[in-house]
């Protein structure tokens, strides 16, 4: 593991620490309304207050639990879609790849933003799970089309003839032949997925289409942007959620190349 | 030509889908929202204008949903995509008209810059790898993790809060007519550069760790090492041998995050109040409008796969292996 990696794998547990503690930590309650209104970052309010006096520092800290769930959930449902859609396409070829693959480009191809805006804001009650489920439909495809490719280049090596002629059934060919040697492409399509699925909440919550009772990252731009904080200049009120986001998508971004280095030999650094 | 054939048919299939999923959501999804807005409404409605919701949203429920359908067809073929409640009482499909060709403009021009100067940067970054080049690479991954509309916040309260050089919000100043003349042509243009350059900082990381990488793997290929004992220039390998070759991936990418580049794109347009499509949108869903929601998502489905077929047919004169195949 070289630093970058590590460097990655840091950020995001510090990250989860605060998903876990944020709220037993956070020096207030990040919906009160105090009196210090709009004021500066000070010893008191480390990030600031807001127009109505509410811890900015407390609603970044309460809102990383929001952010790492619909992460993680939207993580693993897509991958677990991925991987069936994936998998059974390359594997199988013929008539159910054709059908899966196009499944899978469709998904790909139509602009998600757009949709999931229309869909998030018929449903009755947007809140956190709902949400991350209807990102995670959206976010599969990706992941299916990389594990497809991979997946065909698989089936025909020889251990796989090997099952195959030994009476082997499909399923446990696919489970355990097949499915171990794509551990490290699964692995990235998980990381790439989880960054997918927290820009997308945090800009649907910044939209304003997400329920803003729960606090997140993007509720706290939300406020921000609708009650004029530029105009006003409160860089404060902004800034700190924005770079946690950007933060968390480094650290994804460089556990992620740590994967691809792994798993392509040709991409690590060259020793002179 | 049975590459183009293929992938015209596909992106038939995905518009077709695109429709549907348009067509069933609001007849699959709990409540009435459009009801309670006809409610509200009342009598300003016009009998025209309430047929064509009600066949756009399903309010007619003695219809079966297959006769739903094909009326459904036959409204969006007349163009008629019902009425915006924002905009009331102009017609979806005149509200889109209008907004269309700024996010065209913007989105366009800013995606094929970045794109090429992405490209650019990563095919000297993987042909000097192991240089400082290399450095950059955390930097690209820093600014491709910013979402696109932050972005646009810090740039409108550097460039126009604190420091009033370019203008924050619109697409041209006010009081201005659009007209081919000097002065809106110019007032344009300045709007669009804080918008434009927000857009193509943050797509363009990706472009350039993609198309790095590929130059690196294209550069161990045995017919690069060829092309190198025969003493060709250096410039002539890094572009005719390894870069023609590793930009494949990323032109058939392109593609394929064009739909991820114009949401971002869109929420940049919110950002910046550009009367684009994205702002139109922005706006549809602080009133609840569901028909100019619908048709946003249609007329942007519908523009990025027109721009799909274009890059197909880049690819198609890229790479020859494709047009043998017919």
């Amino acid at each position: 593991m070289n630093f970058k990696t590590r460097l990655g794998l840091g950020i995001l547990a510090f990250f989860a620490v605060i998903a876990v503690v944020g709220e037993w930590i956070a020096p207030y309650d990040p919906s009160e309304m105090g009196n210090d209104l709009l004021s500066p970052p000070s010893a008191a309010h480390w990030f600031g207050t807001t127009m109505t006096g509410q811890d900015i520092f407390s609603q970044v800290l309460v809102g990383t639990r929001g952010v790492m769930v619909v992460g993680l959930v939207c993580g693993v449902l897509a991958t677990i879609l991925s991987i069936v859609v994936g998998v059974t396409a390359g594997f199988l070829g013929g008539a159910a790849d054709e059908a899966l693959s196009m499944l899978s480009n469709v998904f790909l191809v139509i602009p998600a933003l757009p949709l999931i805006i229309i869909v998030a804001s018929m449903l009755p009650s947007a809140d956190t799970v709902l949400i991350a489920a209807v990102i995670s439909l959206t976010a599969w495809a990706w992941g299916a089309r990389v594990l497809r490719a991979q997946t065909m280049s698989l089936r025909r090596r020889d251990f796989v003839e090997a099952a195959r002629a030994s009476g082997e059934r499909t399923w446990r060919i696919i489970v355990f032949e097949v499915l171990p040697n794509l551990t490290a492409v699964i692995a990235s399509g998980f990381v790439g997925t989880v960054i997918f699925a927290v820009m997308l909440q945090i800009t649907l919550s910044f939209v304003g289409v997400v329920s803003l009772s729960t606090w997140n990252w993007g509720t706290v731009l939300f406020w921000a942007q609708s009650n004029q904080a530029l105009g006003l200049g409160a860089w404060w009120w902004f800034v700190p959620a924005g770079l946690c986001i950007a933060l968390l998508g480094t650290a994804l971004a460089l556990i992620n190349f740590g994967i691809d280095e792994y798993a392509n030999p040709r991409l690590r650094k060259v020793r002179a | 030509m049975t590459f183009l054939l293929r992938r015209a048919v596909f992106y038939l299939v995905t518009l077709w889908a695109a429709i549907t999923a348009n067509f069933l959501l609001p007849r699959l999804l709990p409540g009435d929202p459009v009801q309670a807005m006809i409610t509200k409404l009342g009598g300003r409605l016009n009998s025209d204008a309430m047929a064509s919701l009600y066949v756009l949203f399903g309010l007619d429920e003695k219809k079966s949903l297959w006769e739903q359908y094909v009326d459904y067809w036959g409204a969006l073929l007349r163009g008629d995509l019902g009425l915006s409640f924002t905009f009331f009482p102009t017609p979806v499909a005149d509200v889109l008209s209008q907004s269309l060709p700024w996010t065209l403009g913007l989105v366009g021009v800013t995606t094929v810059i970045a794109f090429v100067l992405g490209t650019l940067a990563g095919v000297y970054a993987g042909w000097k790898r192991g240089s400082w080049l290399d450095s950059l690479i955390p930097v690209t991954t820093f600014l491709s993790s910013i979402p696109y509309f932050w972005l646009g916040l810090i740039a409108i309260s550097v460039f126009s809060v604190t420091f009033p050089l370019l203008p924050a919000s619109g697409g041209y100043a006010a009081g201005l007519v659009p007209e081919w003349s000097w002065e809106f042509v110019g007032s344009v243009l300045e709007h669009a550069v804080l918008p434009g350059i927000t857009i193509v900082v943050s797509s363009v990381a990706g472009w350039v760790l993609g198309m790095r990488n590929m130059m690196v793997t294209v550069s161990a290929e045995d017919y690069v090492l060829v092309a190198r004992a025969k003493g060709l220039s250096q410039r002539r390998i890094m572009f005719a041998y390894a870069a023609r070759n590793a930009v494949l991936p990323s032109i058939s990418g392109f593609a394929l995050s064009l739909g991820f580049i114009v949401g971002g794109a869109l929420l940049v347009e919110m950002v910046f109040s550009y009367p684009g499509l994205g702002y139109v949108l922005f706006q549809g869903i602080g009133a609840k409008d569901y028909p100019l929601m619908q048709g946003v998502f249609l007329v942007i489905t519908l523009a990025v796969l027109v721009a799909n077929l274009l890059a197909d047919v880049g690819y198609l004169l890229l790479d020859p292996r494709t047009r043998r195949e017919g």
